[in-house]
């Protein structure tokens, strides 16, 4: 342990804590920029800087470890000119046109900029002029609000080993983009939108459609309906000022009705479908001998863009079965419509996701038709939803709760979980032990694959067969896992895994692109637990068992991986260049 | 190995660089020709030797005894005397200047760069066989600790300390890296050590390679040093030829082996944590410190960076003796530093002079005082990261801690005479700039603090800043030198810090009255022709790129103060002086 005094008060840290790590302990706030806790000190912004007592040097406190016997001053006259002087340069080089900005009230400059109490702008203003790229439909990326922070450069080729985000050139024209200075859309960027969720300041942003469902539910010709995926309800509340992974299902659809959807489902049971379908298929290839193992989930759209680019020669081991959300908007406008006599063509099918790559995913091959319409017309993130709340003038805070509709909004514990990293797998695993086995499981939990490691492996015995599972979280972490299984399928030794889950956002979608801002490790568990907990006091835990799900099949779908739900609920791959010419 | 080369080298040198009727290379090609003596004897015409002001020279290799060519007969008799006879024309014999002291250039012109035989003949690699045989890595940091040698890239940190920090740190892979990215402008300190003499800066990477328990060393060298870095490779593979490179280094338990990494030329490459950076493939820019590349750098094993000067120095101090060495410079500084002496002064060049040299000796009696006798007005050193040195204080002996008490450094070794006809102002801005140009981005202070710091400095240039933005300019500089992360940015403000020290007055002037008093900063002069001495003889008018100056009906030109652009073409164009600036 390491000894030292921050501001006259005494810390005790581990061996190589940052000062600023340190300070937090003992609640001194050093404000920074470029530094997040999900990612390695950049050293960028010059805020955080500190003196050590008796010297006139300034050294940057997200990057300097606290040694044995040091005295830290974090506050005084000249850091705190220094650190002023600092934001107004930078905000000498930023666009300042908070009102318009995607990040107004949200974003750590402005806060910044208050908390310094800045009332001009003592330097002259020089703007970049730099194009917008919105060219991928899920996020747009505003380079002149750039601070040139790195936290989206590292996140991209550090965090998620996609390498698509860049810095181009040097000195006061450097600027994030593409790497190669081309569009977004044509770089191998999978849209997790993770450099959205670390941005501090408004240059990458979601791509806004809440107006356009505006346009939609004030349109009378147009028959609104709405779902929301299982990890939104964990989230949407630290917009309203609840705490931390606090549960807000009932409030949200009380809400989503007030906005003026005609019909509120829940991706959860898509959730369960999900499963039934992919336990189904696991069963088929690891009992039955036919298919490719290991299966690998596939209803991650970002991981499914970064396989079909980065890994094509591992396409069949994807499970074919479509992502949850996908499954109830393909039900919503054949099931739901027949049931209720409803033109499908009248149906405004929209997604609230926690997600930016849902956005890419509603269009991304012809099986996203299989209505006959394009079966997700919209998906907005959570950040967006919460916006619309506000801008509706609903109380959210002190909404009744209300339930969702049947049948598409139906659910089991095993589907709540999904928003967690390992929650599909376990989700499957309690369907496919009792598909194997015919019996029902002893204890439902499954710890090994629960929490943030980053690859979680560990084995199942169902009835004296092992079944060796991997789940990875964070593309960076999915390298480890694919090799080897590579190198297993090279030599033809024995398999390092049957059954492998990989979600693309640290967290899983507790943790996505789409989320609310300022994501920690901490945070993400919280919201996590808030999943487990509503898995915990559910009756009904596994999806085989939702008696709707069993209730569409008998009515509508016949039997899983049967030929009706071939068609509405599963899916094809292609291999893609990683780059588009 | 084999011994000294017996082939004798006349080097011919115009130390006044003159055109002359006479070419003295071509009589002494003649005279040898007459004896027979042609293909025994080279005659190389070479551009400087270090002295200056003394007519032709020649200086006779192996034995480096120098003599002035006064006429003919001088060259017959050196020809019959010293090169026939072997004898020293004692009378006629011309002392190298007695001011400076070549350790780290000792080679630099007396040996063919590109023949390691010659290296070897002047004693090289015996400190690399005397230190793999007779030291132990402990020995040669000990050697080094005592000789008191200090960084020449310009931080001046204790080599010693740097080495032992990387050999006492367990790793299975260590690396020495010689930084050769040198930048600053006008500096060629580096390039000329490995042009003229690439084997002293490998056998003291060699050696630091066995001090601190690494077998692998890269050179980095900037691109824009094509023959340095084909002198370099020259020199590597003769290395490997004769065994001191490569697997068992003379028969030793020792290996170690050297590669050239390119730099494209950016400054802040020359940055230790950027240097690494850029050999690893990744964007050049600087990473927060701790960790010390010494701990954790190439690849994240501990690395060794040190300067080509440093690196030249290190097997003269091991075969010399650590006590010579420090018996060599001042009380902080041992040894010697090269610079390149460069703006108004008679004599520039590249010079090395024992440490603690005061700047007037080196201006004065090295130099040859200031150009065409002007006064001087201040002393620049360290480049872009430096200040100036007024004239009242070329008194300090140099070495890193006065230069710095006057708000300068010591720096790679630049060196700049300033005279009463350098504008303050523009000289802070001329640095600047380059500082600016050179940030790599990374840092907010850094890449946006330079850009509002020289718009600042162009208002002031301008006649267009006010006092108000003195202030701000001042505290933009202690903002962007508190708040950088690397010394690119954290010495960048040095230039307008250190002149409005001790020029104030020269800001007020260009803030308050709207003057350049040394005619530098063209927004606020006005060029007119002067009646009296124009003799309409129309060269200014032909000259001037804007057509701003018509002949009118009285054929008398007259400058059309609205059309000019202040370029300066006329001023320098006329040659009756009729020209004004005011």
């Amino acid at each position: 342990m390491i000894k030292a005094k921050i501001n006259n008060i005494d810390v005790q840290v581990k061996k190589g804590s940052t000062i600023l790590d340190a300070a937090k302990l003992i609640n001194v706030h050093i404000p920074t920029l470029c530094k997040h806790p999900d990612l390695h000190a950049t050293a960028g912004c010059g805020i955080c800087i500190v003196k050590i007592k008796g010297t006139n040097k300034m050294m940057r406190s997200c990057c300097t470890p606290l040694d044995e016997g040091m005295d830290i001053i974090t506050h005084d006259q000249e850091l705190q000119q220094t650190r002023k002087t600092v934001i107004e340069l930078i905000l000498s080089n930023h666009p300042n046109d908070c009102l318009q900005c995607g990040r107004n009230n949200n974003c750590e400059l402005q806060k910044l900029a208050g908390d310094f109490g800045i009332r001009e702008f003592p330097f002259k203003q020089h703007l970049r002029n730099l194009p917008e790229d919105g060219s991928t439909g899920t996020i747009s990326l505003v380079p002149e609000k750039c601070i040139l922070c790195g936290r989206c450069v590292q996140v991209c080729q550090d965090l998620q080993d996609v390498w698509a985000l860049s810095f181009l050139e040097r000195g006061l024209n450097t600027r994030i983009s593409a790497a190669g200075d081309i569009n977004l859309a044509d770089s191998p960027c999978i849209k997790c939108g993770q450099c959205s969720a670390h941005c501090p300041t408004g240059a990458i942003v979601e791509f806004d459609q809440t107006h356009q469902v505006w346009q939609s539910l004030y349109n009378p010709d147009k028959y609104c309906v709405v779902q929301i995926a299982p990890a939104v309800r964990v989230a949407i509340g630290e917009a309203f000022g609840f705490s931390e992974g606090a549960n807000l299902t009932g409030k949200l659809y009380s809400a989503l009705r007030m906005l003026g959807f005609k019909a509120v489902f829940d991706t959860t049971f898509g959730a369960d479908l999900t499963i039934v379908e992919e336990a189904s298929e696991f069963v088929e290839r690891f009992v039955h001998k036919k298919g490719a193992l290991p299966l690998i989930t596939s209803c991650c759209p970002s991981w499914v863009d970064y396989m079909e680019r980065f890994y094509p020669d591992m396409i069949e081991y994807f499970s074919t079965a479509k992502s949850p959300h996908e499954m109830v908007g393909v039900l919503s406008k054949t099931y739901y419509a027949q049931k209720n006599k409803i033109d499908p063509a009248k149906i405004q099918m929209i997604s609230v996701m926690p997600c930016t790559a849902k956005k890419y995913e509603v269009s991304r091959s012809e099986q996203m038709f299989a209505s006959g319409y394009q079966d997700i017309d919209i998906v907005l993130t959570t950040r967006e939803l919460a916006r619309m709340i506000k801008q509706a003038g609903i109380d959210f805070a002190n909404l009744p709760d209300e339930s969702a509709d049947h049948i598409l909004g139906d659910y089991t514990g095993a589907g709540v979980i999904f928003g967690a990293t390992g929650g599909v797998m376990e989700a499957a695993l309690r369907t496919a032990y009792h598909y194997v086995t015919n019996k029902k499981l002893a204890k439902l939990e499954f710890n090994n694959v629960r929490g943030l490691e980053g690859v979680k492996e560990t084995e199942i015995d169902i009835e004296g067969t092992i079944v060796k599972i991997a789940v990875a979280h964070g593309i960076g972490n999915v390298e480890y896992v694919l090799k080897k299984v590579e190198k297993a399928i090279a030599e033809k030794t024995e398999l390092p895994y049957h059954f492998i889950e990989v979600m693309a956002c640290p967290g899983g979608c507790v943790g996505g692109g789409g989320q609310p801002y300022g994501v920690t490790d901490k945070l993400r568990i919280k919201r996590a637990q808030g999943l487990y907990q509503e898995d915990a006091d559910t009756k009904i835990r596994s999806s085989h068992e939702n008696p709707f799900v069993c209730k569409l099949y008998a009515e509508f779908l016949g039997k899983p991986l049967g030929e009706k739900s071939h068609k509405l609920l599963h899916t094809r791959y292609t291999p893609k260049p990683m780059y588009k010419k | 190995m084999s011994g000294k080369n017996d082939k004798k080298i006349i080097l011919v040198c115009d130390t006044d660089g003159k055109q002359r009727e006479a070419d003295y290379a071509d009589t002494i090609i003649s005279v040898l020709a007459e004896e027979k003596l042609d293909d025994q004897v080279q005659v190389v015409r070479v551009a400087e030797l270090g002295i200056y002001g003394q007519g032709v020279i020649a200086r006779i290799l192996p034995e480096n005894i120098t003599y002035k060519l006064n006429d003919e007969a001088m060259i017959n008799q050196i020809v019959s005397e010293v090169i026939k006879k072997n004898k020293t024309l004692r009378d006629a014999v011309l002392e190298a200047d007695p001011k400076q002291l070549k350790i780290v250039l000792r080679n630099c012109g007396i040996i063919d760069p590109e023949k390691i035989d010659d290296y070897i003949g002047q004693d090289g690699y015996q400190a690399l066989a005397k230190v793999i045989f007779d030291s132990s890595p402990q020995d040669v940091i000990e050697q080094l600790k005592i000789s008191g040698l200090r960084g020449r890239g310009g931080g001046g940190f204790p080599t010693a300390t740097k080495w032992n920090f990387a050999r006492s740190t367990e790793a299975d892979q260590k690396y020495i890296i010689c930084n050769a990215d040198e930048g600053d402008p006008g500096a060629y300190m580096d390039r000329s050590v490995l042009e003229g003499d690439p084997h002293s800066v490998i056998e003291g990477m060699i050696i630091g390679g066995f001090a601190i328990g690494a077998d692998k060393g890269y050179f980095y060298i900037r691109a824009e040093y094509p023959l340095a870095i084909e002198r370099v490779q020259k020199a590597i593979d003769q290395a490997r030829e004769y065994g001191l490179l490569g697997e068992n280094i003379l028969g030793s338990n020792f290996s170690f082996d050297l590669d050239i990494r390119l730099g494209a030329g950016a400054f802040v490459c020359g940055e230790e944590t950027a240097l690494i950076a850029s050999i690893e493939g990744k964007r050049g820019c600087p990473t927060p410190r701790p960790p010390y590349p010494s701990i954790s750098g190439l690849w994240k094993n501990p690395t060794v960076i040190n300067n080509v000067e440093t690196l030249a120095n290190i097997a003269v101090i091991l075969l010399k003796g650590a006590k010579w060495f420090s018996g060599i410079g001042s009380a902080t500084a041992k040894g010697t530093k090269v610079f390149a002496l460069t703006g108004k002064v008679k004599n520039s060049g590249l010079i090395e002079v024992p440490m603690g040299i005061t700047l007037r000796e080196i201006v004065y009696e090295i130099g040859g005082g200031v150009f065409e006798d002007k006064k001087i007005k201040a002393v620049q050193t360290g480049g872009p990261s430096g200040g100036v040195i007024p004239k009242e204080f070329l008194d300090t002996p140099v070495d890193y801690e006065n230069l710095q008490k006057l708000g300068s450094i010591m720096g790679s070794g630049g060196m700049i005479v300033l005279d009463e006809d350098d504008c303050m102002v523009d000289i802070a801005k001329f640095y600047l700039r380059f500082c600016v140009d050179e940030s790599c981005g990374k840092c907010a202070p850094c890449r946006i603090g330079g850009f509002q710091m020289l718009n600042y400095l162009k208002a002031i240039s301008r006649g267009k800043a006010t006092q108000d933005d003195l202030v701000k300019l001042e505290n933009i500089c202690n903002a962007v030198k508190k708040a950088s992360l690397c010394g690119l940015g954290q010495t960048a403000p040095n230039p307008i810090l250190s002149t409005i020290k001790y020029y104030r007055e020269e800001y007020n002037q260009h803030i308050n009255d709207r003057r350049c008093a040394a005619k530098k900063c063209a927004d606020l002069l006005r060029f007119v022709i002067s009646k009296e001495k124009c003799v309409s003889c129309g060269m200014c008018s032909r000259a001037c790129p804007v057509n701003a100056i018509p002949k009118n009906e009285n054929k008398e030109y007259i400058i059309n103060q609205e059309q000019c652009i202040k370029c300066g073409k006329c001023f320098d164009t006329c040659k009756f002086d009729a020209v004004i600036r005011e």
